[in-house]
């Protein structure tokens, strides 16, 4: 079995936020004891609504946000709280896609600029070498090398967005991050951007972590797929024990929740939750999806759920995960 | 045949660009029947907004209404005075948007906002409009309304705020609900209950529905039928379920086709997307004939140059394509 390229063992990622004098200080749970692993060439899928941590989980995952608790392993680079990572290294082997291709590229450098300087910055002087990686990178993300000179104004979103994959990939990393790749993009240009992905994943061997709430594109590109809810990881497996046979009660509200107009999906309507996502700063006890849940017992405002498993590689945060569907 | 709620007649709207006007939207008509659910389906900048708004009669300069006709019962409403149309609007026609917290007014308690309602449409004094405002958030589900009733908008969450916009809207008892995007700026499982509670009020008070999306499973899963927008044109109507089984103009097809759909993997594999070439056009650089003939696979000469007519599809379908039947 192949070592993982990343792992996660029980991440925590604190902020204190507050003023000691105006109602006191507090923390923040963002990330709350994540344990995971990525394999080389693995597409793992992390699905959550918006402040259940995935953003703040990827960027402690690029080496950006120290873990409060926990450590992680990066292609056997070992990173804790006390031990910060080697920034140039980690922009070798993690690399990210941001969601919003407007906001992520620098409005004053031409593409040319934006993938010249990540080689130059990590000591590929030779200037014929930079400019055939350039190109070369560009042909990969469907872009014409006359393209190279123009400013991130003078392109589409579909086409920032290919900027922007081409500047996460020109240093060859073994993982991206993908932050909502395609959710500000004109729904007619999603596909196109779904399927580059998916080619370069098998042409340059990536691993990705997709984040995302669209399930139909996390189902779609995923081996594995992680739940979040609230800091935590409540549901994970492989992407067809998750869809097909989903084991927490939120996995399946947030199925339940896409319209489906095929009816296709193997969840019905009545799985929906109710009510809203509780603040970070201040979650229920017990089981933190329990004011929301329609499988709600005593015992989950009591204590909170081992993360046990329902079958080989497929473990929920439930109490109930057996009785579930 | 009864005379429809809303009837919209070759709809045209002027945007005026410095020195040159463009058509920004162009021969859009459709019927809405009383108590009807239809949906206004497209992608950014294809015009779906502005028609919602004209509707209204709140387009406001660069935008005109430079052409067309807009019957509400009867009775045309496009050139009615402004004071005519105050009275309509909240009272008759009635309309939520995206973004609640930029909808709602910072410095009024919601209560206040709701009551306000009823004491300019139907002479209620403030006493009597607070009472009903709490019966008002009681029905959008708002917990503990005798509370919630003196918060600020700030001080509730998104769904919350949404819940509050649908109470003002639905105050009065419209006939019709002009809803733009009306969940798109909240997490998935609390659209779902959102949507819910919209159809069902709306249902119980009889009110009709203008549903704007970019979201084509939503729409058809809400509304009874479906239009879809492209350029500032409508390029097909049809039946909610017949739009998903039969589309019929080479853009629905193929926004269905690209899209991620739950099941789909589990059931045939993953598949390539199939993708729409190109990007939409840009107001300034419509394209003669048919808008969509850059990106057409069906394209010939003939939608290069004339726009193609409506031609009938069955139950009161429309599509505009030259290559249709």
């Amino acid at each position: 079995m192949a070592e993982p390229l990343l792992s996660l063992d029980d991440l925590a990622v604190h902020f204190k936020v507050g003023n000691a004098l105006a109602g006191g200080i507090k923390t923040l749970k963002a990330v709350d004891g994540v344990t995971l692993d990525v394999k080389p060439g693995e597409c793992l899928g992390l699905v959550g609504e918006s402040g259940c941590g995935k953003s703040t989980l990827a960027l402690a995952i690029m080496g950006l946000l120290p873990p409060t608790r926990g450590a992680m392993n990066v292609d056997g680079q070992q990173i804790s709280g006390a031990t910060p990572p080697d920034r140039m290294k980690m922009a070798r082997t993690v690399q990210m896609v941001f969601q919003d291709p407007y906001a992520s590229l620098n409005p004053r450098q031409t593409v040319r600029r934006t993938l010249a300087d990540p080689l130059r910055l990590h000591g590929i002087t030779d200037k014929a070498e930079v400019e055939a990686r350039v190109i070369d990178m560009m042909a990969k993300v469907g872009l014409r090398p006359e393209q190279a000179d123009r400013y991130p104004h003078e392109f589409s979103g579909g086409q920032r967005q290919r900027i922007g994959i081409a500047r996460a990939l020109i240093l060859k990393p073994k993982l991206v991050l993908c932050d909502e790749p395609v959710s500000a993009l004109d729904v007619s240009i999603r596909a196109q951007i779904i399927n580059l992905l998916l080619e370069l994943k098998d042409e340059m061997g990536l691993a990705y972590i997709m984040i995302s709430h669209d399930l139909g594109v996390v189902e779609h590109v995923s081996d594995r797929v992680a739940v979040m809810y609230l800091g935590r990881i409540v549901e994970q497996g492989g992407w067809q024990e998750i869809f097909e046979n989903p084991r927490h009660p939120y996995t399946r509200a947030l199925i339940a929740a896409i319209p489906d107009p095929f009816h296709r999906a193997a969840i019905s309507a009545d799985a929906k939750a109710r009510g809203e996502i509780a603040s970070a700063l201040n979650p229920p006890s017990g089981c933190h999806f329990n004011p929301r849940c329609p499988l709600k017992a005593d015992i989950c405002t009591a204590e909170y759920p081992a993360f046990g498993e329902v079958s080989p590689g497929h473990r929920a945060a439930c109490h109930f995960r057996d009785r579930v569907g | 045949m009864t005379t429809p709620l809303l009837k919209v007649e070759n709809l045209r709207i002027a945007l005026a660009g410095d020195g040159v006007t463009y058509d920004a939207v162009e021969n859009v008509s459709f019927e809405i029947g009383r108590g009807e659910a239809f949906g206004l389906v497209g992608e950014s900048g294809c015009g779906k907004s502005i028609t919602a708004l004209s509707v209204m009669g709140l387009l406001r300069r660069p935008l005109s209404l430079a052409g067309g006709r807009i019957i509400l019962d009867g009775k045309e409403i496009q050139n009615v005075s402004a004071a005519e149309m105050r009275r309509l609007r909240g009272k008759r026609i009635a309309m939520i948007f995206q973004e609640p917290m930029t909808a709602l007014n910072p410095l009024s308690p919601v209560g206040r906002q709701i009551a306000e309602m009823f004491v300019l449409h139907e002479g209620a004094n403030w006493n009597e409009a607070m009472d009903r405002a709490e019966d008002a958030l009681r029905q959008v589900r708002v917990p503990s309304p005798e509370r919630r009733i003196k918060d600020y908008p700030h001080q509730l969450s998104g769904g919350m705020r949404q819940r509050v916009m649908i109470a003002i809207a639905l105050a009065c008892g419209p006939d019709l609900l002009v809803a733009d995007e009306p969940t798109t700026a909240l997490d998935v499982t609390v659209q779902a209950e959102i949507i819910d509670l919209m159809a069902e009020l709306c249902a119980a008070k009889g009110t009709a529905v203008l549903m704007i999306s970019h979201d084509l499973g939503l729409v058809a899963n809400m509304c009874q039928r479906v239009a879809v927008m492209y350029a500032g044109r409508i390029v097909e109507s049809q039946v909610a379920d017949a739009i998903f089984a039969t589309p019929t103009h080479p853009y629905t097809q193929g926004l269905i086709d690209s899209l991620p759909r739950l099941g789909e993997r589990a059931r045939r594999g993953r598949q390539k997307l199939s993708e729409i070439s190109g990007v939409v056009p840009s107001i300034a650089n419509y394209p003669a004939g048919c808008r969509f003939n850059p990106r057409c696979p069906a394209v010939t000469d003939v939608c290069r140059t004339i726009v193609p007519e409506a031609t009938p599809l069955p139950a009161d379908g429309v599509v505009r394509c030259h290559h249709h039947g």
